[in-house]
């Protein structure tokens, strides 16, 4: 080892370390941005490590110098305009583009590599095996992050997407990873070997993401995340980088972790996730579903105004339609209005609800929600019994009392104990169904008052009316 | 099997482990916020693409060193500044300009 190296190497360590500190420290919100601070640091001395290493080899050329930066400049201005100008609650599809060009990097160096060894050369399946997995996992994660940003984002319908002889397609294409996998890892080099490896990742990808509903995208995000790590880790395996095999093997491990506690709170498997069809995703856009629950009672934002003026302690349950509406800024308005007048109130936030883990706080804390009034599932819970109005916005399976019985499609999903409070009120835009697809006993319960509005749209008007009523 | 295989798996197996254990109990809240994070750290991949643009020496190459950058650049670059900004969120102080928020 030459000095220059023994110091990478060390470097490199520093940085791993700085990954692994940060992603612990991510695990508490007082310690979070830190983590992430702490991270970048990482990166940065990673990055100032290999411009060092590159220009003391002397190899690169002039035209790779000019590659190179041009490539990092337009990379670096697009990713950051994006990250700074996206609203909150666009959030979600940003982080799968992230994963999609993260996993294309990973599949370029694997094919850069693979074709650098020259025409009809044999390979040693110490460089193959490596190079095979990282083309064909960057390749799926890359098709499939971008379908999946295309769900959340609308571009792509977010109901899943099927065809006749889909079955036949994915034999082909299975079969055809088996070929590629075959002449890459079995013969001599080849470019058109890698060429079909590829596509054929990308056509899985495709498959695989596509008939998935928009309701379980967090998920498969979760999961295309913790693949572009590993294709990550290959890619450092084929150049021989240690710090990316530690930082990939890092993330392929937290992204399986996240993948499994998501999948858990929505109470279904992976591989009943993946093997998709299941629900539209598309909750609260359609029209009366077929068997509507016919006793509900319609309530008027005026009214809905005086419950809330002469409650003690009111919950606030948000869900996707609270993000779609964009409402977050009135839903914290009418909660300044209350707590100004020493009213109570509480957020009550459900792991799912919404399009991730913690994308309801990730809205409430953007417009100055105290962190301290978002209550979850188990600290909200009991409080249900001595709140006198819930305000539920946009959510519908996450506090669906079926789940408390057998036989349904939720069964044992964890939901939140509306029912208990003395009060209900459920704004919603229809009385259409949430991704689960099943109907809603909670809408027809005595204590319920359903208020059927656009979540911003309503507020506004209840915000109008609790004022009112506050200042008589 | 070489040596140096044999190290670069010892160091992925032992980085898995250690990816499992520092991640097993994470609040909801944390989350979104935790994806992004792991998700810029695989920006990581940002070295590689230095890596092929220090050997690429055709237009075939430099076409995919082009690819590389752009794409591990707006991964780590994006990642990073998402991953921070919705972490911000969470440091702001809330408004005191209400009694109730005050009493904690």
């Amino acid at each position: 080892m030459s000095t220059l190296q023994t110091i990478a190497s060390l470097i490199y360590l520093i940085s791993a370390v700085c990954y692994v500190l940060g992603v612990h420290m991510m695990r508490s919100p007082k310690t979070a941005r830190k983590g992430n601070g702490l991270s970048a640091i990482g990166m940065f001395m990673a990055v100032i490590m290999i411009i060092i290493e590159v220009v003391a080899d002397g190899k690169i050329t002039a035209t790779g110098w000019i590659v190179l930066i041009a490539g990092l400049a337009v990379g670096i201005a697009y990713g950051v305009v994006k990250a700074r100008k996206v609203p909150m609650t666009d959030v979600p599809q940003l982080v799968s583009l992230f994963n999609a060009v993260g996993g294309g990097a990973a599949a370029v160096i694997g094919i850069f590599d693979y074709l650098l060894k020259g025409d009809g050369v044999a390979l040693s399946l110490a460089f193959s095996i490596p190079v095979f997995l990282d083309v064909i996992i960057g390749g799926i994660t890359f098709s499939g992050s971008l379908i999946a940003t295309g769900k959340l984002s609308g571009k792509v319908p977010g109901k899943p997407i099927t065809f006749p002889g889909a079955k036949i397609v994915n034999i082909i294409v299975v079969l055809g990873m088996l070929v590629a996998a075959w002449f890459m890892l079995a013969t001599p080099t080849n470019i058109w070997f890698v060429v079909l490896g590829l596509v054929m990742a990308l056509i899985f990808g495709l498959l695989m993401t596509l008939p998935i509903g928009g309701a379980d995208m967090p998920v498969v995000v979760s999961l295309l995340n913790a693949f572009t790590g590993l294709a990550v880790a290959f890619a450092g395996f084929v150049i021989n980088n240690q710090v990316l095999i530690i930082a990939g093997a890092l993330v392929g491990a937290a992204g399986t972790i996240l993948t499994l506690q998501m999948a858990e709170a929505m109470n279904r498997s992976v591989a009943n996730i993946l093997a998709g069809g299941f629900g539209t995703g598309d909750s609260d856009s359609g029209g009366a579903g077929p068997d509507v629950p016919v006793d509900v009672k319609e309530t008027s934002a005026d009214d809905i105004g005086l419950q809330l003026a002469y409650a003690q302690n009111v919950m606030i349950v948000p869900g996707y339609g609270l993000a779609a509406a964009q409402a977050q800024h009135e839903v914290a308005e009418l909660a300044t209005v209350l707590t100004e007048k020493g009213i109570n109130v509480n957020y009550a936030i459900h792991p799912v609800a919404g399009r991730m883990p913690g994308h309801m706080n990730v809205l409430l804390a953007d417009v100055n929600v105290p962190y301290d009034q978002m209550k979850q599932l188990d600290d909200a819970n009991p409080m249900f019994e001595s709140t006198d109005v819930s305000l539920v916005i946009g959510a519908n399976d996450v506090t669906n009392p079926l789940a408390r019985e057998s036989g349904n499609e939720i069964s044992g999903m964890p939901i939140l104990d509306v029912d208990k409070s003395k009060s209900v009120v459920v704004i919603k835009r229809s009385m259409s169904t949430g991704y689960a697809g099943i109907q809603n006993p909670l809408f027809s319960l005595d204590n319920t008052q359903m208020f059927f509005s656009d979540a911003k749209v309503g507020l506004q008007d209840i915000v109008a009316a609790t004022k009112q009523y506050l200042e008589d | 099997m070489s040596e140096e295989l044999f190290t670069n798996l010892a160091i992925f197996v032992l980085s898995l482990l250690v990816g499992f254990e520092v991640m097993s109990k994470i609040p909801a809240t944390l989350q979104t916020p935790m994806m992004s994070g792991a998700n810029a750290i695989h920006g990581v991949v940002v070295v590689g693409a230095f890596v092929i643009a220090a050997e690429a020496n055709n237009w075939v190459f430099y076409t995919l060193a082009f690819f590389g950058a752009v794409f591990a650049a707006i991964n780590v670059a994006g990642g990073y500044t998402v991953t921070d900004r919705m972490l911000g969120m969470f440091d702001r102080k809330p408004k005191a300009k209400s009694e109730g928020d005050d009493s904690k």
